[in-house]
């Protein structure tokens, strides 16, 4: 036995080992660089010409300077944040790599730990350039909003970590069958997070919905920056509350659902 | 469990069931130190089912496994790094070369100096032609290899190999044979190898356990096996065990 920092402490040197796992798979492929700018693109240039059509014929919220650019550049950090982390995930599964890393003395812990820092890397290969498009393009500054930015980044990927983290766990426990589920379970919050509109316009009932999810208050406080320039501190403390919540609860469940698998078996077994 | 076990494996009346099915069904062997021990059984039997309790991936049903005096899964992090595996059913990134894959799981298993020990593993197993080239444009006899490079990163003190020489070629097979005989010879490390392969147990293995349906038929030494069943090869033992003919019906 030859190994250094053996023990059951949380390691660092396995969590950067696990990065490098999927830098080095990231790097080696340029179709998957390129589809970590291509939608976020789309999306950006779709929006921001929305907007400036509506701005040549609406009222003043509508016309209100890169409230859909700025909401569209959100939800690509949400969306995307989410999807960085579990497409890392899935890797193993494709590669039926699974196996050897659940045997291997990598924690579950920093297991999560890796893909989370994946998916900020992820995130910013595709975002970075695309905020410089939206600058050359439509002349909204996403950087500009400084200190907000950082709060209603820090929120977003607080939530997209905490449902990749459940997704996650689903497929150690269900296999590939709940593959699907990574790619568009994040589409629920796209109507009741209210991303391009605001939570006023949804019935009463389903505002109480609305607002028990961390996102609704990161986006009304993008609203209310860009159209009353006002940053508001206490939606962005509400939202990391609920984001604490979300993330003990999605903790809590990877934990269980990987005792389940253990259980079932499905982690020797990881295909449909 | 007795704690005074010194056994590198000890299974203790072990069970999983699934679904009311039993895939082990009570079984108990130890593996001393430094001894390499055949999982013999046909499909179904039961051995990748032990194999992954021993790991700890599967959570038994009822019994305890210990490896190297730690109790499995609970206490998996204690020993996990001491412990290695090698499947043909599991793989590593295809996209990622040779030496990236090394790398990496040489950072996970907490190898002190990876450079070095990866250019030992690549000299001793014959890695060097492909070690810079991605793992999925490999032949099946070279990922064979791989696997095994990936198994001995860590030197353990304990090896699972689950059907190490699955689809390989005679030749092939033969020689990952050899150097599984030479690892456990210089470490002096305890194999449990899983296998349909006969000559394969017979040749490396000095202890045999049978298994069938989730029991153990049989667990003796390779040569007393051959003596009991009065048969001169350990395949026609298995025969025997697995068509049911017990050891005077086989002797006559």
């Amino acid at each position: 036995m030859i190994a250094s920092d053996a023990g059951v402490n949380f390691s660092v040197r396995r969590v950067s080992a696990m990065v490098r796992r999927y830098w080095y798979l990231l790097r080696s492929s340029w179709p998957r660089i390129l589809d970590l700018i291509y939608w976020p693109t789309v999306q950006m240039l779709m929006w921001g010409f929305l907007q400036m059509y509506v701005a040549q014929n609406a009222g003043f919220f509508a016309r209100a300077a890169g409230v859909f650019i700025g909401a569209v550049l959100l939800w690509d950090i949400l969306f995307r944040g989410q999807l960085g982390f579990s497409i890392s995930f899935l890797e193993e599964m494709y590669s039926h790599n699974l196996a050897n890393i659940m045997m291997s003395p990598l924690r579950p812990v920093e297991f999560i730990g890796a893909l989370m820092i994946m998916s900020v890397v992820r995130l910013s290969i595709g975002m970075i350039p695309v905020s410089i498009l939206a600058i050359a393009f439509f002349g909204f500054n996403l950087w500009s909003l400084g200190l907000a930015l950082a709060a209603f980044f820090a929120n977003l990927l607080l939530t997209s970590w905490s449902i990749g983290i459940f997704v996650a766990g689903l497929l150690l426990r269900n296999g590939m069958g709940a593959e699907s589920l990574a790619w568009t379970i994040m589409f629920l919050f796209l109507p009741l997070t209210c991303v391009y509109y605001p939570v006023a316009v949804l019935p009463y009932w389903l505002q109480y919905v609305a607002w028990a999810l961390p996102p609704t208050y990161v986006f009304e406080g993008m609203r209310a920056l860009l159209i009353g320039h006002v940053f508001r501190a206490d939606l962005m403390l509400e939202a990391l509350a609920f984001n604490l919540v979300l993330f003990a609860a999605a903790s809590f469940a990877f934990r269980k659902l990987l005792q389940s698998a253990r259980v079932q078996g499905t982690l020797l077994q990881t295909g449909e | 469990m007795d704690a005074s076990d010194t056994s590198a494996v000890s299974v203790d009346r072990l069970v999983k069931l699934y679904k009311g099915v039993a895939a082990v069904d009570g079984i108990s062997f130890r593996l001393a130190p430094g001894s390499i021990t055949g999982l013999l059984g046909g499909n179904g039997a039961g051995k990748t089912t032990t194999i992954a309790m021993i790991m700890g991936l599967v959570t038994p049903t009822a019994g305890t496994v210990s490896v190297l005096g730690a109790q499995m899964p609970k206490e998996r992090y204690r020993v996990l790094h001491r412990m290695n595996f090698e499947s043909p059913y599991v793989d590593m990134p295809t996209r990622l070369t040779v030496r990236q894959n090394l790398s990496v799981f040489a950072q996970l298993y907490g190898v002190a100096d990876i450079d070095a020990r990866i250019a030992a593993l690549a000299a001793d197993l014959e890695l060097g032609e492909f070690l810079d080239r991605p793992n999925g444009k490999l032949s099946a006899g070279q990922k064979t290899r791989v696997s095994l490079a990936k198994a001995l990163l860590n030197k353990p003190e304990v090896l699972l190999l689950d059907e190490p020489t699955a689809s390989l070629d005679p030749d092939t097979a033969d020689w990952v044979r050899s150097r599984l005989d030479a690892y456990q010879r210089d470490n002096q490390a305890t194999i449990l190898l899983a296998s349909h392969n006969m000559n394969e147990v017979e040749r490396l293995c000095e202890r045999v356990i049978i298994m069938k349906q989730g029991r153990i038929e049989d667990d003796d030494a390779t040569a007393h096996l051959l003596a009991r069943y009065g048969r001169a090869t350990l395949e026609d033992v298995f025969l025997d065990v697995a068509r049911g003919r017990n050891q005077r019906e086989a002797a006559q």
